[in-house]
Protein backbone atom coordinates (compact mmCIF):
# COMPACT_ATOMS: atom_id res chain seq x y z
CA UNK A 1 0.00 0.00 0.00
CA UNK A 2 1.44 3.19 -1.12
CA UNK A 3 0.41 6.60 1.07
CA UNK A 4 1.92 9.80 1.04
CA UNK A 5 3.91 11.42 3.92
CA UNK A 6 1.56 14.25 4.16
CA UNK A 7 -1.43 14.56 6.65
CA UNK A 8 -4.11 16.76 5.72
CA UNK A 9 -6.56 18.28 7.63
CA UNK A 10 -10.39 18.54 6.62
CA UNK A 11 -10.41 22.37 6.42
CA UNK A 12 -14.01 23.46 5.43
CA UNK A 13 -15.17 24.34 9.22
CA UNK A 14 -14.17 23.77 12.84
CA UNK A 15 -11.03 23.37 15.49
CA UNK A 16 -8.60 22.40 12.28
CA UNK A 17 -5.86 24.72 13.58
CA UNK A 18 -5.56 22.58 16.63
CA UNK A 19 -5.13 19.38 14.60
CA UNK A 20 -2.66 20.77 12.59
CA UNK A 21 -0.60 22.23 15.63
CA UNK A 22 -0.89 18.71 17.21
CA UNK A 23 0.15 16.94 13.82
CA UNK A 24 3.19 19.45 13.62
CA UNK A 25 3.64 18.70 17.58
CA UNK A 26 4.37 14.82 16.50
CA UNK A 27 6.33 15.59 13.34
CA UNK A 28 4.27 15.10 10.59
CA UNK A 29 4.05 17.59 7.52
CA UNK A 30 0.11 18.90 8.15
CA UNK A 31 -1.93 20.67 4.80
CA UNK A 32 -5.20 22.19 4.83
CA UNK A 33 -7.43 20.20 2.53
CA UNK A 34 -10.25 22.74 1.14
CA UNK A 35 -10.68 21.60 -2.38
CA UNK A 36 -9.71 17.82 -3.98
CA UNK A 37 -6.33 19.66 -5.47
CA UNK A 38 -5.26 19.76 -1.81
CA UNK A 39 -5.31 16.23 -1.56
CA UNK A 40 -1.94 15.26 -3.73
CA UNK A 41 0.46 14.04 -2.13
CA UNK A 42 -1.69 13.46 1.25
CA UNK A 43 -2.17 10.02 2.83
CA UNK A 44 -4.14 10.82 6.26
CA UNK A 45 -6.55 12.73 6.52
CA UNK A 46 -8.06 14.06 10.07
CA UNK A 47 -11.59 15.08 9.54
CA UNK A 48 -12.31 17.84 12.86
CA UNK A 49 -14.43 18.82 15.03
CA UNK A 50 -17.40 21.31 13.82
CA UNK A 51 -20.75 21.23 12.73
CA UNK A 52 -21.54 17.99 11.39
CA UNK A 53 -24.37 19.10 8.59
CA UNK A 54 -22.34 22.29 7.43
CA UNK A 55 -19.08 20.51 6.59
CA UNK A 56 -21.19 17.82 5.07
CA UNK A 57 -23.14 20.42 2.70
CA UNK A 58 -19.60 22.39 1.93
CA UNK A 59 -18.03 18.60 1.12
CA UNK A 60 -20.18 18.08 -1.46
CA UNK A 61 -19.15 20.93 -2.90
CA UNK A 62 -16.23 21.15 -5.97
CA UNK A 63 -16.72 16.96 -5.66
CA UNK A 64 -14.32 16.96 -2.25
CA UNK A 65 -16.19 14.15 -1.00
CA UNK A 66 -16.15 11.94 -3.78
CA UNK A 67 -12.42 12.36 -3.79
CA UNK A 68 -12.24 11.66 -0.31
CA UNK A 69 -13.82 8.56 -0.89
CA UNK A 70 -11.88 7.38 -4.40
CA UNK A 71 -8.68 7.83 -2.31
CA UNK A 72 -9.77 6.32 0.25
CA UNK A 73 -10.89 2.90 -1.60
CA UNK A 74 -8.08 2.73 -3.91
CA UNK A 75 -6.39 2.11 -0.29
CA UNK A 76 -4.40 5.49 -0.83
CA UNK A 77 -5.90 6.99 2.34
CA UNK A 78 -6.41 6.82 6.26
CA UNK A 79 -8.68 8.68 7.49
CA UNK A 80 -9.59 9.98 11.19
CA UNK A 81 -13.03 11.50 12.27
CA UNK A 82 -13.36 13.22 15.57
CA UNK A 83 -16.33 14.42 16.71
CA UNK A 84 -18.49 16.10 13.89
CA UNK A 85 -15.59 13.83 11.81
CA UNK A 86 -16.40 10.76 12.88
CA UNK A 87 -20.50 12.11 11.94
CA UNK A 88 -19.16 12.50 8.59
CA UNK A 89 -17.34 9.17 7.94
CA UNK A 90 -20.48 7.01 9.30
CA UNK A 91 -22.61 4.85 7.25
CA UNK A 92 -25.44 5.00 9.35
CA UNK A 93 -26.67 8.66 11.48
CA UNK A 94 -29.77 7.85 13.41
CA UNK A 95 -32.74 10.34 13.71
CA UNK A 96 -31.17 12.88 11.08
CA UNK A 97 -30.97 12.90 7.06
CA UNK A 98 -27.48 14.95 6.12
CA UNK A 99 -24.86 14.97 3.90
CA UNK A 100 -22.40 12.52 4.86
CA UNK A 101 -19.35 10.28 3.53
CA UNK A 102 -20.43 7.62 5.04
CA UNK A 103 -17.50 5.45 4.08
CA UNK A 104 -17.11 3.92 7.66
CA UNK A 105 -19.20 0.90 9.08
CA UNK A 106 -20.64 1.96 11.99
CA UNK A 107 -23.86 3.87 13.42
CA UNK A 108 -23.73 7.20 15.26
CA UNK A 109 -26.45 9.07 16.99
CA UNK A 110 -25.50 12.91 17.15
CA UNK A 111 -25.63 14.84 20.31
CA UNK A 112 -26.14 11.88 22.56
CA UNK A 113 -25.12 13.13 25.38
CA UNK A 114 -26.72 16.14 25.63
CA UNK A 115 -26.43 20.01 24.90
CA UNK A 116 -23.77 21.86 25.52
CA UNK A 117 -24.80 22.65 29.17
CA UNK A 118 -23.95 18.86 29.54
CA UNK A 119 -20.29 18.93 27.57
CA UNK A 120 -18.07 17.56 30.00
CA UNK A 121 -14.44 16.18 30.23
CA UNK A 122 -13.30 12.62 31.27
CA UNK A 123 -10.63 9.97 32.33
CA UNK A 124 -11.02 7.15 29.40
CA UNK A 125 -9.17 3.33 29.45
CA UNK A 126 -8.13 3.29 25.85
CA UNK A 127 -7.23 -0.07 24.39
CA UNK A 128 -3.15 -0.03 23.22
CA UNK A 129 -2.64 2.81 25.97
CA UNK A 130 -1.29 2.17 29.72
CA UNK A 131 -2.86 4.69 31.15
CA UNK A 132 -6.01 7.21 30.95
CA UNK A 133 -6.64 9.15 28.38
CA UNK A 134 -8.24 12.47 29.29
CA UNK A 135 -11.12 13.18 27.23
CA UNK A 136 -13.03 16.25 25.94
CA UNK A 137 -16.66 15.76 24.69
CA UNK A 138 -18.68 19.13 23.22
CA UNK A 139 -22.05 17.63 22.18
CA UNK A 140 -20.60 14.51 21.78
CA UNK A 141 -22.00 12.08 19.33
CA UNK A 142 -22.05 7.88 20.50
CA UNK A 143 -21.75 5.24 18.23
CA UNK A 144 -24.23 2.64 18.59
CA UNK A 145 -23.15 0.07 16.27
CA UNK A 146 -19.84 -1.31 14.76
CA UNK A 147 -19.50 -3.33 11.97
CA UNK A 148 -17.53 -7.10 11.94
CA UNK A 149 -14.31 -5.55 11.15
CA UNK A 150 -14.51 -2.59 13.77
CA UNK A 151 -12.87 -2.92 17.16
CA UNK A 152 -13.79 -1.08 19.79
CA UNK A 153 -11.09 0.80 21.83
CA UNK A 154 -12.70 2.72 24.33
CA UNK A 155 -16.19 3.29 25.85
CA UNK A 156 -17.00 5.51 28.16
CA UNK A 157 -19.92 4.41 30.87
CA UNK A 158 -20.34 1.63 28.08
CA UNK A 159 -21.33 3.81 25.50
CA UNK A 160 -18.64 3.62 22.68
CA UNK A 161 -16.55 6.52 21.87
CA UNK A 162 -13.74 5.55 19.84
CA UNK A 163 -14.15 2.72 16.86
CA UNK A 164 -11.10 2.01 15.04
CA UNK A 165 -10.91 -0.39 11.85
CA UNK A 166 -7.70 -0.81 9.51
CA UNK A 167 -7.70 2.18 7.37
CA UNK A 168 -10.96 4.31 9.35
CA UNK A 169 -10.67 5.78 13.51
CA UNK A 170 -14.07 7.20 15.12
CA UNK A 171 -13.20 9.51 18.15
CA UNK A 172 -16.30 11.02 19.65
CA UNK A 173 -14.21 12.89 21.51
CA UNK A 174 -11.49 15.75 20.78
CA UNK A 175 -7.71 14.77 21.26
CA UNK A 176 -6.87 17.86 19.38
CA UNK A 177 -7.82 20.22 22.57
CA UNK A 178 -5.56 18.22 25.07
CA UNK A 179 -2.15 18.49 25.41
CA UNK A 180 -2.03 14.67 24.66
CA UNK A 181 -0.36 13.60 21.24
CA UNK A 182 -0.45 9.95 21.79
CA UNK A 183 -3.32 9.33 19.33
CA UNK A 184 -2.08 11.82 16.52
CA UNK A 185 1.35 10.10 17.05
CA UNK A 186 -0.14 6.63 16.70
CA UNK A 187 -2.23 7.70 13.62
CA UNK A 188 0.97 9.53 11.93
CA UNK A 189 3.01 6.57 12.45
CA UNK A 190 0.30 3.97 10.99
CA UNK A 191 0.66 6.14 7.44
CA UNK A 192 4.67 5.11 7.71
CA UNK A 193 3.78 1.12 7.69
CA UNK B 1 -17.40 13.81 35.18
CA UNK B 2 -16.69 17.38 35.25
CA UNK B 3 -19.18 20.03 32.70
CA UNK B 4 -19.26 23.27 32.61
CA UNK B 5 -15.31 23.63 32.85
CA UNK B 6 -13.50 26.34 31.29
CA UNK B 7 -12.18 23.76 28.52
CA UNK B 8 -16.15 22.35 27.71
CA UNK B 9 -16.91 26.16 27.27
CA UNK B 10 -14.20 27.54 25.09
CA UNK B 11 -13.52 23.94 23.31
CA UNK B 12 -17.13 24.60 22.06
CA UNK B 13 -16.47 28.13 20.58
CA UNK B 14 -13.00 26.24 18.86
CA UNK B 15 -15.69 23.80 17.12
CA UNK B 16 -17.72 27.35 15.31
CA UNK B 17 -14.24 28.24 13.59
CA UNK B 18 -14.49 28.76 9.94
CA UNK B 19 -18.57 28.96 10.51
CA UNK B 20 -21.08 31.72 10.30
CA UNK B 21 -23.72 32.05 12.78
CA UNK B 22 -27.06 33.50 11.61
CA UNK B 23 -29.52 35.62 13.60
CA UNK B 24 -33.36 33.96 13.37
CA UNK B 25 -36.61 35.17 14.57
CA UNK B 26 -39.12 32.12 14.09
CA UNK B 27 -38.63 27.76 13.74
CA UNK B 28 -39.29 28.94 9.56
CA UNK B 29 -35.71 31.15 9.40
CA UNK B 30 -33.88 28.70 11.25
CA UNK B 31 -34.02 25.74 8.84
CA UNK B 32 -33.33 28.20 5.92
CA UNK B 33 -30.18 29.00 8.10
CA UNK B 34 -29.66 25.33 8.68
CA UNK B 35 -30.28 23.89 5.10
CA UNK B 36 -27.67 26.74 4.36
CA UNK B 37 -24.87 25.48 6.40
CA UNK B 38 -24.82 27.50 9.76
CA UNK B 39 -22.67 26.43 12.54
CA UNK B 40 -25.58 27.64 14.88
CA UNK B 41 -28.31 30.44 15.28
CA UNK B 42 -28.98 33.13 17.26
CA UNK B 43 -32.61 33.27 18.33
CA UNK B 44 -33.48 36.56 18.94
CA UNK B 45 -37.45 38.65 18.83
CA UNK B 46 -36.43 40.98 16.07
CA UNK B 47 -33.39 41.24 14.06
CA UNK B 48 -31.06 44.27 15.29
CA UNK B 49 -32.57 46.56 12.36
CA UNK B 50 -36.09 46.17 12.90
CA UNK B 51 -34.96 46.85 16.55
CA UNK B 52 -33.26 49.90 15.46
CA UNK B 53 -36.42 50.77 13.05
CA UNK B 54 -38.69 49.99 16.22
CA UNK B 55 -36.91 51.60 19.00
CA UNK B 56 -38.62 50.69 22.38
CA UNK B 57 -36.39 48.59 25.24
CA UNK B 58 -35.14 45.49 23.32
CA UNK B 59 -35.18 42.11 25.99
CA UNK B 60 -34.46 38.44 25.99
CA UNK B 61 -36.89 36.54 23.52
CA UNK B 62 -40.28 34.79 24.85
CA UNK B 63 -39.20 31.43 26.06
CA UNK B 64 -41.70 29.67 23.48
CA UNK B 65 -39.59 30.87 20.91
CA UNK B 66 -36.67 30.02 21.85
CA UNK B 67 -37.76 26.57 23.03
CA UNK B 68 -39.18 26.06 18.87
CA UNK B 69 -36.12 27.31 17.33
CA UNK B 70 -34.29 24.63 19.04
CA UNK B 71 -37.43 21.94 18.59
CA UNK B 72 -36.64 23.06 14.75
CA UNK B 73 -32.86 22.44 14.06
CA UNK B 74 -30.19 20.03 15.56
CA UNK B 75 -27.22 22.56 15.06
CA UNK B 76 -26.62 25.04 18.32
CA UNK B 77 -29.10 27.67 19.39
CA UNK B 78 -27.72 31.23 20.90
CA UNK B 79 -29.88 33.12 22.58
CA UNK B 80 -29.32 36.71 23.58
CA UNK B 81 -29.38 38.55 26.98
CA UNK B 82 -29.06 42.36 28.40
CA UNK B 83 -26.06 43.38 29.23
CA UNK B 84 -25.77 42.78 33.12
CA UNK B 85 -29.02 41.09 33.31
CA UNK B 86 -28.26 37.87 34.81
CA UNK B 87 -31.63 36.40 35.34
CA UNK B 88 -32.36 36.42 31.96
CA UNK B 89 -28.99 34.72 31.96
CA UNK B 90 -30.16 32.03 34.63
CA UNK B 91 -33.61 31.81 32.33
CA UNK B 92 -31.66 31.11 28.84
CA UNK B 93 -29.25 28.52 30.58
CA UNK B 94 -32.44 26.87 32.10
CA UNK B 95 -34.25 26.12 28.43
CA UNK B 96 -30.58 24.60 27.69
CA UNK B 97 -29.47 27.10 24.92
CA UNK B 98 -26.21 26.24 24.30
CA UNK B 99 -24.53 29.38 24.07
CA UNK B 100 -25.26 32.65 25.23
CA UNK B 101 -24.83 36.39 23.81
CA UNK B 102 -24.31 39.27 26.53
CA UNK B 103 -25.47 41.60 23.79
CA UNK B 104 -25.39 45.34 23.30
CA UNK B 105 -28.08 44.98 19.94
CA UNK B 106 -30.24 44.44 23.10
CA UNK B 107 -31.18 47.54 25.94
CA UNK B 108 -28.60 47.21 28.69
CA UNK B 109 -30.31 46.02 31.89
CA UNK B 110 -26.70 47.16 33.90
CA UNK B 111 -24.70 50.56 33.05
CA UNK B 112 -21.83 49.45 34.92
CA UNK B 113 -21.59 45.86 35.81
CA UNK B 114 -21.10 43.09 32.90
CA UNK B 115 -22.59 39.48 34.08
CA UNK B 116 -20.10 37.56 36.44
CA UNK B 117 -20.13 34.24 33.61
CA UNK B 118 -17.94 32.10 35.94
CA UNK B 119 -21.22 31.42 37.80
CA UNK B 120 -22.97 29.63 34.66
CA UNK B 121 -22.29 26.21 33.01
CA UNK B 122 -23.45 27.46 29.65
CA UNK B 123 -20.49 29.57 27.79
CA UNK B 124 -20.84 33.32 26.55
CA UNK B 125 -20.11 35.42 24.37
CA UNK B 126 -19.39 39.37 24.29
CA UNK B 127 -18.89 42.07 22.14
CA UNK B 128 -15.41 43.81 22.07
CA UNK B 129 -14.42 47.29 20.26
CA UNK B 130 -11.06 46.99 21.78
CA UNK B 131 -8.20 44.76 23.22
CA UNK B 132 -8.73 45.87 26.42
CA UNK B 133 -13.14 45.27 26.59
CA UNK B 134 -12.59 42.05 24.93
CA UNK B 135 -9.56 40.68 28.03
CA UNK B 136 -12.23 42.45 30.75
CA UNK B 137 -14.98 40.36 29.38
CA UNK B 138 -12.71 37.40 28.85
CA UNK B 139 -11.86 38.09 32.52
CA UNK B 140 -15.25 37.75 33.31
CA UNK B 141 -15.76 34.53 32.19
CA UNK B 142 -16.60 35.07 28.19
CA UNK B 143 -15.72 31.86 26.18
CA UNK B 144 -16.30 33.96 22.80
CA UNK B 145 -15.49 37.03 21.83
CA UNK B 146 -17.03 39.00 18.72
CA UNK B 147 -16.53 42.96 17.19
CA UNK B 148 -19.42 45.03 18.15
CA UNK B 149 -19.74 46.25 14.64
CA UNK B 150 -22.56 48.20 14.62
CA UNK B 151 -25.41 45.97 13.97
CA UNK B 152 -28.29 46.38 12.05
CA UNK B 153 -26.43 49.05 9.77
CA UNK B 154 -25.54 46.19 6.87
CA UNK B 155 -22.66 48.55 7.38
CA UNK B 156 -19.17 46.25 7.98
CA UNK B 157 -17.35 49.88 8.69
CA UNK B 158 -17.37 49.47 12.25
CA UNK B 159 -16.23 45.99 12.22
CA UNK B 160 -13.50 46.31 10.31
CA UNK B 161 -12.82 49.51 12.73
CA UNK B 162 -13.08 46.67 16.10
CA UNK B 163 -11.09 43.74 14.50
CA UNK B 164 -8.34 46.06 13.08
CA UNK B 165 -8.42 47.80 16.86
CA UNK B 166 -7.69 44.66 18.62
CA UNK B 167 -5.51 43.22 16.17
CA UNK B 168 -3.06 46.09 16.42
CA UNK B 169 -3.18 45.61 19.88
CA UNK B 170 -2.32 42.14 20.10
CA UNK B 171 0.44 43.16 17.35
CA UNK B 172 2.07 45.86 19.87
CA UNK B 173 1.98 43.50 23.26
CA UNK B 174 3.80 40.50 21.19
CA UNK B 175 6.39 42.96 20.55
CA UNK B 176 7.10 44.48 23.96
CA UNK B 177 9.62 43.36 26.33
CA UNK B 178 8.49 41.62 29.70
CA UNK B 179 9.00 44.58 31.95
CA UNK B 180 6.32 46.90 29.82
CA UNK B 181 3.37 44.30 30.28
CA UNK B 182 2.66 45.93 33.54
CA UNK B 183 2.10 49.42 32.25
CA UNK B 184 0.64 47.99 29.29
CA UNK B 185 -2.22 46.21 31.34
CA UNK B 186 -2.64 49.55 33.57
CA UNK B 187 -3.33 51.68 30.09
CA UNK B 188 -5.82 48.89 28.31
CA UNK B 189 -7.18 48.22 32.04
CA UNK B 190 -7.07 44.69 31.81
CA UNK B 191 -5.55 41.72 34.12
CA UNK B 192 -2.22 41.24 33.95
CA UNK B 193 -2.01 37.65 33.03
CA UNK B 194 -4.37 37.84 30.19
CA UNK B 195 -1.89 40.75 28.69
CA UNK B 196 1.07 38.15 29.53
CA UNK B 197 -0.57 35.16 27.54
CA UNK B 198 -1.55 37.91 24.61
CA UNK B 199 2.27 38.17 24.58
CA UNK B 200 3.51 34.93 24.67
CA UNK B 201 0.71 33.90 22.38
CA UNK B 202 -0.26 36.65 19.69
CA UNK B 203 -3.35 35.73 19.90
CA UNK B 204 -6.70 35.84 22.26
CA UNK B 205 -7.45 32.74 24.87
CA UNK B 206 -10.61 32.26 22.97
CA UNK B 207 -12.07 32.28 19.65
CA UNK B 208 -12.80 35.85 18.13
CA UNK B 209 -15.35 36.49 15.54
CA UNK B 210 -16.80 39.54 13.38
CA UNK B 211 -20.54 40.92 13.90
CA UNK B 212 -22.41 43.74 13.51
CA UNK B 213 -23.02 44.89 10.01
CA UNK B 214 -22.09 41.80 7.62
CA UNK B 215 -24.28 42.05 4.39
CA UNK B 216 -22.40 40.06 2.10
CA UNK B 217 -20.20 37.37 1.40
CA UNK B 218 -17.42 39.58 0.27
CA UNK B 219 -17.95 41.42 4.05
CA UNK B 220 -17.50 38.07 5.51
CA UNK B 221 -13.97 37.29 3.54
CA UNK B 222 -12.49 40.35 4.74
CA UNK B 223 -13.45 39.90 8.41
CA UNK B 224 -11.38 36.36 7.85
CA UNK B 225 -8.66 37.82 6.05
CA UNK B 226 -8.72 40.95 9.06
CA UNK B 227 -7.31 37.44 10.78
CA UNK B 228 -10.98 36.73 12.64
CA UNK B 229 -12.19 33.12 13.10
CA UNK B 230 -15.83 33.00 11.95
CA UNK B 231 -18.57 35.56 11.19
CA UNK B 232 -22.13 36.19 12.98
CA UNK B 233 -24.52 37.81 10.53
CA UNK B 234 -27.94 39.64 11.81
CA UNK B 235 -29.88 41.29 10.05
CA UNK B 236 -27.94 40.81 6.31
CA UNK B 237 -29.59 37.71 5.77
CA UNK B 238 -33.46 37.58 6.34
CA UNK B 239 -33.38 41.38 5.49
CA UNK B 240 -32.47 40.58 1.86
CA UNK B 241 -33.72 39.44 -0.72
CA UNK B 242 -32.94 36.05 -1.11
CA UNK B 243 -31.83 35.43 2.69
CA UNK B 244 -31.67 31.54 1.16
CA UNK B 245 -29.17 31.46 -1.82
CA UNK B 246 -27.85 34.41 0.55
CA UNK B 247 -26.94 32.75 3.59
CA UNK B 248 -25.26 29.41 1.80
CA UNK B 249 -23.48 32.24 -0.02
CA UNK B 250 -21.58 33.90 3.00
CA UNK B 251 -21.12 30.06 4.18
CA UNK B 252 -19.23 29.11 1.50
CA UNK B 253 -17.30 32.60 1.06
CA UNK B 254 -16.27 31.75 4.99
CA UNK B 255 -14.87 28.57 3.92
CA UNK B 256 -13.13 30.11 0.63
CA UNK B 257 -12.37 33.21 1.61
CA UNK B 258 -9.10 32.93 0.36
CA UNK B 259 -9.70 31.38 -3.15
CA UNK B 260 -10.84 34.73 -5.19
CA UNK B 261 -12.77 32.55 -7.86
CA UNK B 262 -15.23 31.32 -5.51
CA UNK B 263 -15.49 34.46 -3.82
CA UNK B 264 -16.27 35.38 -7.57
CA UNK B 265 -18.59 32.58 -7.61
CA UNK B 266 -20.60 32.58 -4.69
CA UNK B 267 -20.70 36.50 -4.97
CA UNK B 268 -23.20 36.77 -8.31
CA UNK B 269 -26.68 37.02 -8.58
CA UNK B 270 -27.89 37.22 -4.87
CA UNK B 271 -30.97 39.45 -4.94
CA UNK B 272 -31.27 42.66 -3.23
CA UNK B 273 -28.82 43.02 -0.14
CA UNK B 274 -29.91 44.79 2.92
CA UNK B 275 -30.89 48.41 3.08
CA UNK B 276 -27.65 50.02 4.96
CA UNK B 277 -27.37 52.86 6.69
CA UNK B 278 -23.97 55.38 6.90
CA UNK B 279 -22.99 55.42 10.48
CA UNK B 280 -21.64 58.89 10.41
CA UNK B 281 -25.22 59.93 10.36
CA UNK B 282 -26.09 57.83 13.07
CA UNK B 283 -27.07 59.99 16.19
CA UNK B 284 -24.71 59.57 18.89
CA UNK B 285 -27.55 57.45 21.42
CA UNK B 286 -28.40 55.50 18.77
CA UNK B 287 -25.00 53.44 18.53
CA UNK B 288 -25.68 50.04 19.83
CA UNK B 289 -21.77 49.49 20.14
CA UNK B 290 -21.41 52.22 22.82
CA UNK B 291 -23.24 50.05 25.21
CA UNK B 292 -20.92 47.84 27.91
CA UNK B 293 -17.17 48.94 28.15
Amino acid sequence: MSKGKRVGVLALQGDFREHKQMLERVGAEAVEVRLPAHLEGVGGLIVPGGESTTIGKLAREYGLDEAVAERYQRGELAIWGTCAGAIWIAREILDYQQPHLGIMDIAVRRNAFGRQVDSFEADLEITGFDSPFHAIFIRAPEIVRVGECVEVRSRYQGRIVFAAAAELWATSFHPELTGDTRLHREFVGKLAK
Amino acid sequence: MEKGTLRVKTGFAEMFKGGVIMDVTDAEQAKIAEEAGAVAVMALERVPADIRAQGGVARMSDPKKIKEIMAAVSIPVMAKARIGHFAEAMILEALGVDFIDESEVLTPADEEHHIDKWAFKVPFVNGARDLGEALRRIAEGAAMIRTKGEAGTGNVVEAVRHARAVMKAIRRIQSLRDDELMAEAKNLQAPFELVRYVHEHGRLPVVNFAAGGVATPADAALMMHLGLDGVFVGSGIFKSGDPARRAKAIVRAVTHYNDPEILAEVSEDLGEPMVGINIDVLPEEERMAKRGW
